[in-house]
C-alpha cells in the first residue's frame, strides 16, 4: 500500500505538440484491427442493407420471423448460463490458485491451459463421447442405479461443453485480481468481529468483483458467437444464432440476411453491456483503490 | 494512566505460553501480567516472539501450551472474531473498497448497532484521531499517517477493553512517528483501555509505555518501566537493547566484594561480584563515562581506560564519541556541549566510577541478535 502523493506531470506544457506520440505506438494494432475487423464489419453492415437491394428488408425479415427471435433469445440465455457456470466453477479454483505454493499453482495453471492448447473441435468431439447416451457419463449414472440422462443434443450439453471451453477466460482474470487482494484484510475483519463467512462476503467478495466482471464479460461475449460447440453438441432445440447465420450464408447464400443477424447480435450485445456498465464501473472504481 | 478510568481496560494474563512450529519454539514459556488500563510494550528484535505474542492474544495464532486470560476469562480456543479486541496493524489494513466512514462503521455494523448510534460513534472515533473531515474519502486518498489514524479509530470505535498495536508506526517517517506517538499516548489516557504495543524501536517504547517487556529468542528477558530497564538491566541483552551502552569484557577476577577485569593491560574494578559461575562483563551507560586527554586528571572515578577516538558525532545538544579501546572493542561516550571536543584519531582516557558499572553475566547471543 503506498501513500498516494499527487504526482506532477513532467513538463506537460511546452511539449504539447508531442503529446500524440505515445498514441502512434498503437498504429500497428489499429491497422490490423481496421483490416481484419473494421473492414469485414463494414462489409457486413453494408451487405445487410444492400442485398438483394438497398433497404431494411433483411431486418424486417429478421424481426418478422418468430424463429429468429427465439434463437436470439436462446443465444443470450445459453451465454448467460455458460457465464454463470464459469463463475461458479472458476471462483473457487482461482481462489485456490492464490492460496497454494508456487509449484502447485503451476500445476493448476497447466490444468487450465493444457485443454486450451487442444483444438476446439477435438475438445468438442471428446465431449460428444462423454455426453452421448451410451457415453461415459451415462454409463456411470446407470452403474449407480440412475436411468440415463439425455445430455447430447440438449441445451444442458451445449452449456457444459461451452463452459469447459471458456473456463480459462474466467479463471485467469479472476486469478489476476484475487492475487492482488491483501489477505491480511480478512484478519483485520475478523479482529473487528466478523466471522470468516461474513468477512468473505463483506471484504473478499467485493474486492474480487472486478475479476468476476472482467471474466464474465469475456466469457459472455465469446459465448454469444460460439459456433462449433453448439453445432456439434446441440440439437434443433439448442440452435444458436451463429448456426442460423451459417445456414443463411453458406446454405442459402443469403448474405444480406446473415449480415443483418450479425448486426442485430452486435447491437444487442452493445445494449446489454451499456446497461451493465454503470454497475461494473462503480464497483470497479471502489475496489480498484488500494 | 488515570486510575479513575482504569476499570475500562481488561487485565491480561499469559501463563507459560509456548508456541512451537515443528522443533522451533517461537514462544518458549512466556508469562506476563498486564494490568487493566496499562500501556504495555512488547519490545525486541525481529523474530524475538513479540508479534507472535500479540497474535496469540488477538486470536490469530493458537498456542501449543499455556494459559491466556483476558479480563480474567480464558480465551484459549476462542476465535478472533469473538474476542472483542481492537487490533491496529503495521500495514493499516483498511478496506480499500469502503470509505473512511464505512471502514470505521464496520465493527458497529457487525454488532447490529442502529444507524443513528453508529453515525454518532463513528464521528466520535474519527474526531478522537482528528480525522473527522475525512469520512467520505477512500483509504487510497489518504497519506500513511492518516490511514493509520483511521485504522486506530476503527479499532477503538467498538470500545474494546483491549487494544493491540503491531508496529503501527513502522512504515512512517520519523517526524510523523514522533507526533503520532504523542497522539497514541493521549488516546490511551482518554480511553483508559489496556494497550499492548509491539515495536522493535526502544526509543518508541520508552516514550509510550508504562512498562516494557523485552523479548529475545521467544522468551521475556525482563519486564519493567523504562527507567528500570535502563538503570537495572537484568541481562546483558536488555542492557544493550535499551539505550546506548559500553560493554567491557576481560580476564575477570572476583573476590567476596569486588570484581576486577583486566583489559589489554589495564585493570578496572567494580565493588560488587556476580552471583554464580557465569563470567562477568561490565556495562556502562554513556553518561557514566567521562572523557579526557591522557594524564589530565579527570575528577570522577577510579577506573581509567585509554583509547582513541574512532567516531565523533555532533548531536546538537552535545557530542557522542565512539572510542576504540586498547583491546579493540569500542565504547560510547556522551559529552556535554560545554565539554572539550576531540578529533578523530586523538588519544583519550575514559574514567568511570566502579559503582556505576553494571555487572552482568556474559551472553554472546546479546551481540548477534541486535539486528
Amino acid at each position: 500500500m503506498s501513500a498516494s502523493e499527487p504526482t506532477t506531470q513532467p513538463a506537460a506544457e511546452g511539449r504539447a505538440g508531442w503529446a500524440w506520440r505515445p498514441y502512434a505506438l498503437t498504429l500497428p494494432a489499429l491497422i490490423l484491427l481496421a483490416a481484419v475487423i473494421g473492414y469485414p464489419l463494414l462489409t457486413i453492415v453494408l451487405r445487410s442493407l444492400s442485398e438483394p437491394e438497398w433497404g431494411v428488408q433483411n431486418y424486417v425479415w429478421f424481426f418478422g420471423a418468430p424463429i429468429n427471435l427465439t434463437v436470439l433469445q436462446r443465444t443470450f440465455a445459453i451465454s448467460a448460463w455458460v457465464t454463470l457456470v464459469c463463475v461458479v466453477c472458476a471462483y473457487p479454483y482461482a481462489y485456490l490458485m492464490t492460496a497454494v505454493g508456487p509449484r502447485v499453482r503451476l500445476m493448476l495453471v497447466l490444468c487450465v491451459l493444457i485443454p486450451f492448447w487442444v483444438s476446439g473441435v477435438v475438445r468438442t468431439l471428446s465431449w460428444v463421447i462423454l455426453l452421448q447416451d451410451s457415453g461415459v457419463i451415462n454409463s456411470l449414472l446407470r452403474s449407480v442405479g440412475f436411468s440415463g440422462v439425455r445430455l447430447i443434443r440438449t441445451q444442458t450439453g451445449v452449456v457444459i461443453g461451452m463452459a469447459q471451453v471458456l473456463l480459462p477466460f474466467m479463471i485467469l482474470p479472476l486469478y489476476s485480481v484475487m492475487k492482488g487482494i491483501d489477505l491480511r484484510l480478512m484478519r483485520a475483519a475478523e479482529s473487528l468481529g466478523a466471522r470468516p463467512s461474513r468477512a468473505f462476503f463483506t471484504v473478499y467478495l467485493p474486492l474480487s468483483l472486478p475479476g468476476v466482471y472482467a471474466g464474465a464479460m469475456i466469457v459472455f461475449i465469446l459465448a454469444l458467437g460460439f459456433y462449433i460447440t453448439p453445432a456439434l453438441l446441440g440439437g434443433p432445440r439448442s440452435t444458436m444464432l451463429s448456426t442460423l447465420v451459417q445456414n443463411q450464408v453458406l446454405s442459402l447464400l443469403q448474405w444480406g440476411r446473415g449480415g443483418a443477424m450479425g448486426v442485430v447480435l452486435l447491437v444487442a450485445t452493445f445494449v446489454l453491456l451499456a446497461l451493465a456498465a454503470p454497475v461494473m464501473r462503480s464497483r470497479h472504481r471502489e475496489a480498484g483503490r488500494r | 494512566m488515570n486510575p479513575g478510568q482504569a476499570s475500562r481496560g481488561a487485565a491480561i494474563d499469559l501463563e507459560s505460553i509456548t508456541k512451537a512450529y515443528g522443533g522451533f519454539k517461537a514462544l518458549d514459556g512466556v508469562s506476563l501480567r498486564i494490568e487493566p488500563g496499562e500501556f504495555m510494550t512488547l519490545l525486541g528484535p525481529s523474530g524475538s516472539g513479540k508479534t507472535t505474542t500479540l497474535n496469540v492474544v488477538a486470536g490469530f495464532t493458537d498456542v501449543t501450551s499455556g494459559k491466556l486470560l483476558v479480563g480474567g476469562k480464558s480465551v484459549v480456543g476462542v476465535p478472533a472474531h469473538k474476542r472483542n479486541i481492537g487490533v491496529v496493524f503495521q500495514h493499516y489494513a483498511l478496506f480499500p473498497h469502503m470509505t473512511v466512514g464505512r471502514n470505521v462503521a464496520y465493527p458497529l455494523t457487525l454488532r447490529g448497532i442502529d444507524r443513528a448510534t453508529r453515525q454518532a460513534r463513528v464521528a466520535r472515533a474519527l474526531d478522537m484521531v482528528k480525522m473527522g473531515d475525512f469520512a467520505h474519502r477512500y483509504p487510497s486518498e489518504l497519506s500513511g499517517g492518516q490511514q493509520q489514524r483511521v485504522a486506530l479509530a476503527r479499532a477503538i470505535v467498538f470500545d474494546p477493553p483491549l487494544l493491540l498495536m503491531d508496529e503501527p508506526l513502522g512504515a512512517l517517517d520519523k517526524k510523523l512517528r514522533e507526533w503520532l506517538q504523542l497522539e497514541i499516548k493521549r488516546i490511551h489516557r482518554e480511553l483508559g483501555t489496556t494497550f499492548v504495543y509491539v515495536t522493535h524501536d526502544q526509543e518508541e517504547a520508552l516514550v509510550l509505555s508504562d512498562r516494557i517487556a523485552v523479548f529475545n529468542r521467544g522468551r521475556i528477558e525482563q519486564i519493567g518501566t523504562g527507567r528500570q530497564l535502563y538503570d537495572e538491566p537484568a541481562t546483558l541483552f536488555v542492557g544493550r537493547f535499551i539505550g546506548d551502552s559500553t560493554v567491557l569484557r576481560g580476564e575477570a577476577r572476583s573476590d567476596a566484594t569486588s570484581t576486577a577485569l583486566r583489559i589489554a593491560g589495564e585493570t578496572v574494578t567494580a565493588p560488587r561480584r556476580l552471583a554464580g559461575e557465569a563470567s562477568p562483563v561490565m556495562l556502562l551507560r554513556p553518561e557514566k563515562l567521562a572523557i579526557g586527554r591522557p594524564g589530565q586528571g579527570v575528577a570522577s572515578g577510579t577506573n581509567r581506560l585509554s583509547g582513541m577516538i574512532a567516531e565523533a558525532i555532533y548531536l546538537g545538544s552535545g557530542s557522542k564519541y565512539e572510542v576504540r579501546l586498547a583491546d579493540g572493542s569500542s565504547a560510547i561516550v556522551r559529552s556535554p556541549l560545554t565539554g572539550e571536543s576531540f578529533g578523530l584519531g586523538e588519544q583519550v582516557e575514559l574514567c568511570f566510577d566502579g559503582a556505576d558499572a553494571k555487572l552482568l553475566a556474559d551472553d554472546s547471543t546479546a551481540d548477534t541478535t541486535l539486528t
